[in-house]
């Protein structure tokens, strides 16, 4: 019993571990990705892309408001053919020049000028307004797929990882069989029964970005489910189990919280791959119809011409400039939140 | 004559022991289940089982099974600890989680507070959670990375209404103080903090609601000795304060020696001993205790003490050995240990075990 008891002398009740100052302040979980983010040169220029570009597209039309998106240059132009012809008329030649005036209603291809700061197109549409319209509708159609896949994907994703058992079987299966479709042959089938159909052209990309959110949200849904999976065994999540805590405060205040970081970083990435998604749908033809723009049919036009593709380089070209800083930037976004994220980047 | 008897090895039918101990075991747990609850009792547990399927089949229907936890009983009062003690995977763990109806008990009773809650579903559960809690072993992955200590610390008080609205902020402040504390850290993250400080947390918050019973699941092993010492006396301080009653799971003997008043000795899942600390350190029955005790080192460099080594590993739970679980290793096994299941009975006034040899002498 001695023994026992000796034991039980119990020193005091104190922390004599090294207490962190009072006036110490650690930052706070977000603060610190904040900072790791804008550490990092390539996401603020990556920033400053996306920014610049959502400023041109959105703001731009407000202040140039020269010209319209589907507002044709009719000053004119006129166009002159010279050709000669010589005829033998015994012995003596003859040559007739004509000079033919063809005085054309549109002024299309013009040169960069003050007028048409990049010029126009073959159509006679101002291609810098064009490009900020053709920016309004890629931003806005991937924003909104990158959204509607999102919440499908957070919701699928976090039924399947947070009840599991055979609800969660159904879903992954039905993401097994959604990534089995083939995207592009699908997309001209639609697109086919969209021409057919009466449907306005401003509205058909809607509804093609519709059908794509349909078979993209797997990827999130697997994301989250994963995450869920590994954050459901945490012991913080045990413990709200064990606190007693409702289902929906243990999903919307312990987990989802906990899954927003990959998510953001799943966002900023998928939303170059739409942008880049919706130029392709473009260019094939298949997505904004003539006369609206897209940064993808505005390239569409060296197919018609091949004198475009050599001698009017303004037409295309800052099209494709502009699709390349749009992927740029929400990638490099994407990689500067992910390393901002990472929990053992201690720096 | 006498020799002769002895030299015969008996014949022993395995599955006609091993239908006729299940048989048994049986019958005395449905006797076991019809006593009355013990009112002096805080919490009760009767022959708790708990298994998790290996193989299912694609129906759903489970082909293997291991039992984690095969019949464990004890009694706790209020203001007591039970200590459990064991190697790891002998399902200490587990035993602690089903209590706590964290993971759903396969069989037996437990009655907490009076009220069996073995089949309470989880809305009726959510209302006694905050009766009973937990403190886990790993002080980094208990608390949610994304808040504040205060946060952490008011959550549950709010969600079980524990004190009104406006008065959450000083009821938590007490809080910390009481479990040492200081008052900035209310703002602070977990990541900001050291692993007995983030330990004190974790305390803080399961008394948040004025638990009775607190399961302290391996609450020290991950902290460093001097650290160690003072959360135990830390539990100790609020266990007198707040007269709980702890379930305290650890494998460091010195600390369950320390803070326990009675000790379950567990192996393979299943009970081998359990008495008072005096009982079970003074005069251990079972092989297993003895040597598990003759390996807790002495503090004394002079002292001489036999130590019994166990040859062999632990046998994997998913196929526990026939007869006692513990033959495999046990230095005294005799034959009949390979075949019977001994049963657990009483030696003396509270001190239970199971096995054969203790029939014998």
């Amino acid at each position: 019993m001695d023994e026992l008891n000796n034991v039980q002398a119990e020193p005091e009740v104190v922390d004599t571990e090294v207490p962190l100052d009072k006036n110490v302040r650690l930052m706070s979980p977000t603060r610190m990705v904040v900072r790791r983010f804008f550490r990092s040169k390539l996401s603020i220029l990556g920033l400053i892309m996306v920014i610049s570009l959502f400023l041109f597209s959105f703001v731009g039309p407000l202040i140039y408001t020269e010209w319209g998106e589907i507002e044709l240059d009719e000053s004119g132009k006129t166009e002159y053919a010279i050709s000669e012809t010589t005829y033998t008329v015994g012995g003596q030649e003859y040559t007739v020049r004509q000079t033919t005036e063809k005085y054309l209603k549109d002024n299309f291809l013009a040169p960069a000028s003050a007028e048409h700061l990049l010029g126009t197109d073959n159509e006679g549409y101002d291609i810098f307004v064009r490009l900020m319209y053709g920016g309004r509708i890629s931003l806005t159609v991937s924003f909104i797929a990158v959204f509607l896949i999102t919440i499908l994907g957070v919701i699928l994703g976090g039924i399947a990882g947070y009840f599991g058992g055979w609800i969660d079987n159904l879903i992954m299966r039905v993401c097994d069989v959604l990534m089995c479709l083939p995207g592009v042959p699908i997309l001209l089938i639609i697109s086919t029964i969209l021409d057919a159909s009466d449907i306005d052209a401003k509205y058909r990309i809607y509804l093609l970005m519709i059908y794509l959110t349909f078979i993209s949200w797997t990827g999130t849904a697997r994301l989250v489910r994963g995450q869920i999976l590994s954050l459901r065994e945490q012991e913080y999540m045990v413990a709200a189990e064990a606190m007693g805590y409702s289902t929906s405060r243990k999903i919307f205040k312990h987990l989802i919280p906990n899954v927003m970081p990959q998510l953001i970083v799943q966002m900023s990435l998928s939303l170059g791959s739409m942008i880049l998604y919706e130029a392709t749908l473009s260019y094939l033809n298949l997505g904004v119809k003539a006369p609206y723009a897209a940064w993808g049919s505005m390239i569409n036009i060296i197919s018609t011409n091949q004198d475009i593709l050599q001698n009017h380089l303004n037409v295309w070209v800052p099209a494709g400039v502009c699709i390349v800083i749009a992927v740029l930037g929400f990638n490099f976004v994407g990689d500067g939140l992910r390393d901002a994220l990472d929990p053992k980047a201690r720096r | 004559m006498a020799d002769t008897k002895e030299n015969v090895t008996p014949v022993y039918d395995d599955a006609a022991l091993a239908a006729e101990y299940q048989a048994k075991r049986q019958a005395q747990i449905e006797e076991d289940f019809k006593e009355p609850f013990d009112p002096e009792c805080i919490l009760e547990v009767r022959h708790l089982r708990k298994c998790f399927p290996i193989k299912k089949t694609i129906t759903g229907k489970v082909t293997r099974e291991l039992v984690a936890v095969d019949d464990v009983s004890f009694k706790l009062k209020a203001g007591e600890t039970l200590g459990i003690v064991g190697e790891s995977g002998c399902g200490k763990t587990t035993t602690g989680r089903a209590i706590l109806k964290l993971h759903q008990p396969t069989g037996g009773q437990i009655i907490f507070d009076g009220k069996d809650i073995t089949n309470f579903d989880s809305k009726q559960m959510r209302d006694i959670r905050k009766e009973m809690q937990i403190i886990f072993q790993d002080p980094y992955s208990s608390l949610p990375p994304r808040d504040t200590v205060g946060g952490i610390l008011s959550e549950p008080v709010e969600v079980h209404n524990i004190v009104p609205k406006d008065k959450v902020k000083d009821y938590v402040l007490e809080l910390m103080d009481k479990c040492g504390l200081r008052d900035y850290y209310f703002e602070r993250y977990p990541h900001e903090f050291s692993g007995g400080q983030r330990q004190r947390i974790c305390i803080a918050r399961a008394l948040s609601v004025n638990p009775k019973l607190v399961i302290c699941d391996e609450p020290v092993s991950a902290l460093d000795v001097s650290i160690q010492a003072q959360i135990i006396n830390l539990l100790k301080k609020l266990q007198r304060e707040m007269n709980l009653a702890y379930v305290f799971i650890s494998h460091d003997l010195s600390v369950v020696k320390f803070i326990s008043d009675k000790i379950l000795v567990m192996y393979l899942g299943a009970v081998m001993e359990f008495g008072s600390k005096e009982d079970i350190f003074k005069n251990p029955l079972h092989p297993y205790t003895k040597a598990l005790f003759s390996a807790v080192p002495n503090p004394d460099p002079t002292a001489k003490t036999e130590r019994i080594k166990l040859e062999g590993d632990i046998p994997s739970p998913a196929n526990p050995p026939k007869g006692c679980r513990f033959h495999t290793r046990c230095p005294y096994a005799k034959e009949v240990c390979k075949h019977v299941t001994p049963e657990y009975k009483q030696y003396g006034e509270g001190h239970f075990a199971a096995c054969h040899l203790l029939d014998e002498a």
